[in-house]
């Protein structure tokens, strides 16, 4: 069987859940073979291991994690060319679509973004699904030249566990000096918030401008459900919440099992990034606003009443 | 300081964006269209680097007649001038065939310093073309900028991650990518749009390029759309008025669903 690639989402070796999904829909289209950049390979080993990864390529050269993307690109190239696999996967981050945008023009690949399910294809291949136009179209689509490279977002598979060999094999790579041209001279890490991450969550609480800025209940309710926390682009812009919390067009996609928009009008740009949510609840004081017409529920009232009120109440049912 | 901005005409989100049943391709005649939003801030980025010492913007787009609306408007927001590549074999390109024929224009425009793009299309929303064009054109790319800073033959940038917020450095020339966050794209002003008039546009075909008319278009694409299905509108669910009990009936609705 012919292997599929999967670029491991990792921080210091600890595997995020989207590798666990990227590596079960490999197994859909062929063996999976990891590829793992970066430090932290022996932490990751095991989890890469439990959902099925055969091989693991690893790549731990400075040249490639000190430089955006260039590298990385470069490193599948040299895999596609000598493991001739069925299929690469990447994750749909910022990062991961550069990546996989060298890695089609330099292989001559055909490129797929954004999907949200991935199946073999009829005569081999692939067959996505993409959901576009602010959720208003599902788009199937397949590749037709080369290696069919997709990347794939988040919650688009039920991880399942699968025992792997997980076999390791150190990939040398020479990186070009043209990749080496962009270099990271500083990272501040961002002070870790303690919940989970927005486009990986099962439940997200966002606030907008109906809180006035102050996003207090907005995170007391998104903690007793364990639940991330996001924002819409006029609280952001305000300078409310940061920017990386931002759902919507020009912020991040999401598409939990339950979606909670708190004093959101839910403008189109609000609902590209939303829309797709299984489960949507607004709570919002105008009852003409257009998030309305998305909701399973809704509440007409005040945030700063309705949200404390169901957080006790929350609590009170966990015990 | 001479800075080329790639910018695309897109279906304006606020009307009904569909597809062409003939083809699959995206409906970009029969929908009103405009200079994609988050492009407008590639150009106000550039126009604030060349302000700020010498130079010139051009802008550049792929696209039918009727992009040249979203060149105007570049050009009534300060750009010096435009090039517009338009051929009927382009209609139905992929983002590796576009972002060929983008490559051949810069080269064609020149050898700029920068080119500058914004972080995704509003209608596709890959987020690809930039990289495959720094990729063609062997330029180190730096992406998602939220700042940007322009010093002699380096340009660095901040961009905010998830994890981190990175500084990247990188060597001219480059290519660029802002998000929304990194300024306030100007409103043309009554002035600018006078100008705009007598500023000059030129109009590119493939054979100008010195692309061959195969390697793009629909049939040259790399991936085909098999289907596109409208999703039907989500049916709306039960609203209640807060009279006090607001948030317990929003809890019994997550009992009910087994979110609590």
């Amino acid at each position: 069987m012919a292997e599929v690639l999967v670029l491991v989402d990792h921080a210091n070796g600890t595997v995020r859940k989207t590798t666990a999904e990227l590596l079960t829909i490999a197994r859909r289209l062929g063996e999976p073979s990891a590829v793992f950049v970066g430090d932290g390979f022996d932490a990751a080993k095991e989890a890469l291991a439990k959902y099925g990864a055969e091989k693991v390529y690893r790549v731990e050269s400075a040249d490639v994690t000190d430089h955006l993307v260039a590298p990385q690109a470069e490193v599948l190239a040299q895999l596609v060319a000598s493991a001739s696999p069925a299929a690469v996967l990447i994750p749909s981050n910022s990062a991961g679509k550069e990546i996989a945008a060298r890695l089609a023009i330099k292989t001559e690949s055909g490129l797929i973004t954004d999907a949200v399910d991935v199946q073999a294809g009829d005569g081999g291949g692939v067959k996505t699904t993409q959901s576009v136009f602010a959720g208003s179209y599902s788009v199937t689509s397949t590749v037709t030249k080369g290696t069919p490279i997709v990347t794939v977002k988040p919650n688009s598979a039920a991880p399942e566990e699968h025992a792997g060999a997980a076999a390791d094999e150190v990939v040398s790579i020479e990186v070009s000096d043209a990749a080496k041209g962009a270099k990271i001279t500083e990272s501040k890490p961002k002070q870790a918030t303690g919940r989970p991450e927005l486009t990986e969550a099962a439940i997200v609480v966002s606030g907008g401008r109906g809180t006035g800025g102050d996003f207090s209940k907005v995170e007391d309710f998104a903690d007793s459900l364990g639940a991330a926390v996001g924002a819409s682009r006029a609280a952001v812009d305000a300078g409310w919440y940061p920017h990386t919390s931002q759902v919507g067009q020009t912020g991040k996609q999401v598409s939990p099992q339950l979606y909670v928009a708190c004093g959101i009008s839910g403008a189109i740009q609000h609902r590209a990034g939303m829309q797709t949510s299984k489960t949507i609840i607004a709570i919002n004081k105008d009852e003409e606003a257009p998030i309305f017409e998305l909701v399973d529920f809704g509440v007409v009232g005040d945030l700063f009443a309705v949200l404390p009120q169901a957080t006790d109440a929350v609590k009170a049912a966990k015990g | 300081m001479n800075i080329v901005v790639c910018v695309k005409y897109v279906p304006d989100a606020q009307s009904d964006r569909t597809f062409n049943d003939s083809d699959n391709t995206t409906d970009r005649v029969g929908v009103d269209g405009l200079l994609s939003e988050l492009d407008e801030y590639a150009v106000e980025e550039a126009l604030k680097i060349v302000e700020a010492g010498e130079g010139e913007v051009t802008v550049l787009t792929v696209g039918p007649d009727q992009a040249a609306d979203a060149l105007k408007k570049a050009l009534q927001m300060g750009a010096h001038k435009a090039v517009h590549v338009k051929d009927d074999a382009i209609h139905g390109s992929d983002s590796v065939a576009t972002s060929l024929v983008l490559a051949e224009a810069v080269k064609k425009i020149g050898s700029p310093d920068l080119v500058i793009t914004g972080m995704a299309s509003t209608d596709g929303t890959m987020s690809v073309v930039p990289a495959m064009l720094a990729e063609r054109l062997g330029l180190p790319q730096v992406t998602f900028a939220s700042e940007l800073t322009v010093d002699g033959s380096t340009v660095t940038i901040r961009r905010d991650g998830d994890a981190a917020s990175e500084t990247i450095v990188a060597s001219l020339p480059a290519l660029v990518s802002v998000t929304d966050q990194i300024n306030e794209p100007r409103y043309p002003s009554f002035k600018g749009i006078m100008a705009a008039k007598k500023k000059p546009v030129e109009e590119w075909s493939l054979a100008d390029l010195g692309v061959d008319a195969s390697l793009v278009g629909l049939e040259a694409a790399w991936t085909k759309v098999e289907s596109f299905t409208k999703r039907p509108p989500r049916e709306q669910g039960q609203i209640v008025t807060d009279e006090g009990d607001g948030g317990t009936k929003l809890a019994e609705f997550l009992s009910a669903q087994k979110f609590v």
